[in-house]
């Protein structure tokens, strides 16, 4: 296997074994902070992060980029700290700090000794209701997001191409907007813009405490309630309602040609039910539907069909599900055609595939074997701390729960095929997906 | 400053995780490797890598060690490509093959149940690779398309064209995946030569840690490498440093040039590495506080990030950076660049950096340790730098050492802001090739 192409892939499964349970406890306190701890002694070492209910998809109408250009603020000043002296501080304890943002969350996370999470603890209470920053910081840093928006998006003509597809996918709801934001639009966020959003988002009763390492459950509630116990709540905190998508009722289509682009491919994108509370089964088998038809780049159906035999129509074939959202999920298939393949050819293909699985169903071999590798992983993610505190936080964040967490291993390895095939049936209508074409330049005269 | 106060008074230095115990393991074969007992998860990480890599590529067969890595699990024993992929799956193990510039990598994980299945499913691949002709066609196709995109990937040309000015005809100075045209001609003969040349006995470093103990091991290894061969191909010769200090402008149509930068650097076995490390670290770090981060980024906005960074390869040093800047303004970062080159040469750091990157060094370092594949990870790099066992008990107490005479000598020595060469792929703004 070389180079898989970066293709706007879902955000990761997410698996665990009951077998395994890590040792997971959460609780609540008086200000509405929610808070959960994992438990690993393996290594002394310490990942907190704090989670803000708040992402992109929450920023007011024309401010697209405000939660990603917080983050990055977040980093400045507070009436306690100058700019600069959060990571540097962190840095000096031999610890690494960052953050990130996406539709439905904004994080901040600090990986450092298991016996400095109380400094960690002061510091990131201090910047939740604190957070001082000048005209000039401002000033700066949106320079430094443009050039962010031009090193990730511009300069990567996939990149366009996905963000333009993205828009497509959503005819009312904000998951159509990039988490960056469109650059005409971070050009005009200001200050106030900042600080409006920051004072009603960033508070206790809006974010969830994610503490994972060598550390014991009572000691860390001692510290949570003395480092962010009297933090005040934001009172009348606004409802997530964003708006929602209408029914679909048209297929969109889309060409993107740009000289930088060495190698076409089709990618089609469906709306998707996501993981609810208390009611994973239909992600779980979405889950396991886009492992059967585009999981393994060997064993797939699509790449079983497209790249092996003697004439191969692709280089790669892929199906991904990201089910995470808040308000929707994504299914998507892609193939990067073969040489001298037409994209035409290439998407046709791909469709014949999907229309030949809805009719046969789901070879029982490849789908016990889909499991058992499912429940493995499991495993193999319990090495990395790290990676069970943003599953979490992430679920939290996205109306899930620490039982949801906990259920959806078992909530996978009971989907039978049925239910797979009824998923299949529900997602594949093309009135609800956009398909798009990167090409090169030249090639949208020929086609 | 309360916060400040705090900070200071607890101690910086962690000790390496108490149970982290490497066991040094010679098989009955006589096959060397570094093992980190751990029982909690049910599983082993095993880490092997055979140096050389893609600079063993035979006269005529640029890309054939790259190739030959990519068909390792397509195909072998009695295994077609779908065959092996379904076994490995059945047992939930994961094997992974990457080449580089200095050796081939194997990453593996596999279940305590079923190891010794997962162990001979992976030997077939290592030894008895099949490179059926219907697999070399479709891997080649994976490779050409990859070289496709690189092509058009301002970042990636940056680097292709630096490494071609500094090492010339050398294999440093070009894609060890090959050229389009190099990897449409190879032959499954060459690929065969290839697996040869790089898959062999003398060449094998190997590090594990998980739930396996040592005599386990050493029958796992010879079971797994024994029936390689002895011998591979001999050692590519030292690298010559071509380049000299200056510009060269790649025209390329993007809004935001990609740049990397670079001159000589310094041997991992230098005296004076550690030094030149902690100097690296404070002139170009890929952190907040760094110099460059500091003054291209944090004072002026002109970049989303930049650092720099020590590469001691097998057969040459360099000290290489990289960052992208928008068309008009990635002149005058490049101008920042050379001018801090040229501070930190003529000044060294100051006390407060020293201090504060020590602390940062040697606090951060354990937390490294965290996991079964990052210690297998480390292991085996550790033995590939020829460092000794014991190095990760030592390894901070060399950093302590470091001076600021230490560090402003080495500076003086090392930093050669003439003969620094910038690579600019885009359309930059008053900013042209020099001679």
């Amino acid at each position: 296997m070389l180079r898989r192409l970066a293709l706007s892939a879902a955000t990761g499964l997410m698996l665990a074994l009951p077998a395994l349970a890590e040792t997971v406890s959460d609780f609540r306190l008086s200000n509405g902070l929610g808070v959960v701890v994992i438990e690993d002694p393996r290594a002394p070492v310490v990942t907190h992060m704090v989670w803000y209910r708040v992402g992109a998809a929450d920023e007011p109408p024309g401010h697209s980029g405000i939660a990603h250009f917080l983050e990055h603020l977040m980093f400045k000043g507070t009436d306690e700290m100058s700019a600069g002296e959060f990571s540097a501080t962190v840095e000096a304890q031999g610890g690494d700090d960052n953050a990130f943002t996406s539709w439905d969350y904004t994080a901040y996370f600090q990986r450092i000794a298991a016996d400095r999470l109380d400094l960690m603890m002061k510091m990131e209470a201090d910047r939740m209701r604190d957070l001082q920053m000048t005209e000039e910081d401002v000033r700066t840093e949106r320079q430094v997001v443009l050039e962010e928006r031009s090193q990730r998006t511009d300069s990567d003509p996939g990149a366009v191409f996905s963000e333009q597809s993205r828009a497509a996918a959503y005819l009312n709801h904000p998951y159509g907007i990039p988490i960056i934001g469109w650059r005409h639009e971070i050009e005009q966020l200001g200050r106030e813009d900042a600080f409006s959003f920051y004072r009603t988002y960033y508070a206790p009763n809006n974010a969830i405490l994610v503490v994972a390492g060598d550390v014991d459950p009572a000691e860390v509630r001692r510290m949570a309630e003395e480092h962010y116990g009297a933090l005040e709540p934001t009172p009348n905190l606004p409802e997530r309602l964003r708006p929602q998508e209408p029914p679909q009722l048209a297929e969109r289509r889309l060409t993107f040609s740009d000289p930088r682009v060495a190698q076409p491919y089709v990618s089609r994108s469906y709306l998707a039910a996501t993981r609810e509370t208390g009611a994973q089964e239909k992600a779980a088998a979405l889950t396991i539907l886009a492992e059967l038809l585009g999981g393994s780049p060997t064993t797939s159906l699509l790449s079983r069909e497209l790249q092996f035999g003697p004439q191969p129509k692709a280089v790669w074939a892929q199906a991904y599900y990201d089910g995470g959202g808040l308000d929707s999920g994504t299914f998507g298939l892609a193939v990067v055609p073969a040489a001298g393949v037409s994209l035409q050819e290439a998407e046709d293909a791909m469709d014949a595939v999907v229309a030949r699985f809805l009719k046969e169903g789901p070879d029982a071999e490849d789908f016990e074997r889909i499991k058992t590798q499912l429940g493995a992983q499991d495993i193999y993610s319990r090495d990395n701390v790290d990676g069970l505190a943003r599953r979490y936080g992430a679920a939290l964040t996205t109306g899930l729960t620490v039982a949801d967490v906990q259920a959806w291993p078992e909530v996978l390895q009971a989907v039978t095929p049925d239910e797979v095939m009824a998923a299949a049936r529900d997602l594949f209508d093309r009135r609800r997906a956009v398909t798009g074409w990167l090409m090169q330049e030249d090639e949208e005269k020929s086609q | 400053m309360m916060l400040r106060l705090a900070a200071a008074l607890i101690l910086f230095a962690l000790p390496v995780r108490a149970d982290v115990q490497i066991q040094d393991v010679t098989s009955p074969g006589g096959i060397h490797a570094w093992l980190v007992e751990s029982h909690e998860l049910p599983f082993t990480a095993l880490e092997i890598r055979f140096r050389g890599g893609t600079s063993l590529d035979a006269e005529g067969a640029r890309g054939a060690v790259n190739l030959m890595t990519g068909l390792l699990e397509e195909g072998a024993g009695a295994l077609d490509a779908q065959g092996f992929a379904r076994a490995r799956d059945g047992l939930a193990a994961s094997f992974s093959f990457r080449p580089s510039t200095d050796a081939v990598a194997v990453s593996a994980r596999f279940l305590t149940e079923n190891r010794d299945e997962a162990v001979d499913l992976l030997r077939l691949a290592l030894v008895e690779p099949r490179f059926d002709a219907d697999a070399i066609d479709r891997v080649r196709g994976q490779v050409l398309s990859g070289l496709a995109s690189d092509a058009k990937d301002p970042s990636h040309i940056s680097g292709q064209v630096f490494d071609a000015q500094a090492f010339g005809d050398h294999p440093y100075g070009s894609d060890g995946s090959g050229t389009p045209e190099s990897v449409q001609g190879l032959t499954r003969e060459q690929v065969v030569a290839a697996h040869r040349a790089a898959l062999a006995r003398d060449r094998i470093y190997v590090a594990a840690a998980g739930d396996i103990d040592a005599e386990s091991l050493g029958l796992l290894l010879d079971r797994l490498l024994g029936d390689l061969p002895a011998q591979g191909a001999p050692m590519p010769p030292r690298a010559e440093w071509k380049l000299d200090g200056g510009v060269t402008v790649v025209d390329f149509p993007t809004p935001q040039a990609s740049v990397r930068f670079g001159q000589t650097g310094i041997k991992r076995d230098d005296p004076d590495f550690f030094p030149a490390y902690v100097l690296n670290e404070i002139l170009g770090g890929g952190r907040f506080g760094s110099r460059l981060m500091t003054e291209v980024r944090e004072k002026r906005g002109l970049t989303y990030g930049i650092g720099s960074y020590l590469l001691p390869m097998d057969h040459a040093e360099t000290m290489m950076g990289a960052f992208a800047s928008s068309n008009a303004t990635v002149g005058q970062a490049i101008d920042l660049v050379r001018e801090e080159w040229r501070r930190t040469a003529a000044e060294g750091v100051t006390a407060e950096e020293l201090e504060a990157t020590k602390t940062y060094l040697t606090g951060s370092y354990p937390l490294r340790f965290d996991g079964n594949g990052p210690i297998a990870s480390i292991l085996v790099g550790m033995q590939m730098e020829g460092l000794p066992i014991d190095y990760p008990v030592t390894r901070n107490e060399k950093i302590e050492a470091v001076t600021l005479e230490d560090v402003k000598r080495v500076a003086q020595g090392l930093l050669k802001p003439e003969a620094l060469h910038f690579v600019v792929v885009g359309q930059p703004e008053g900013v042209a090739s020099d001679g």
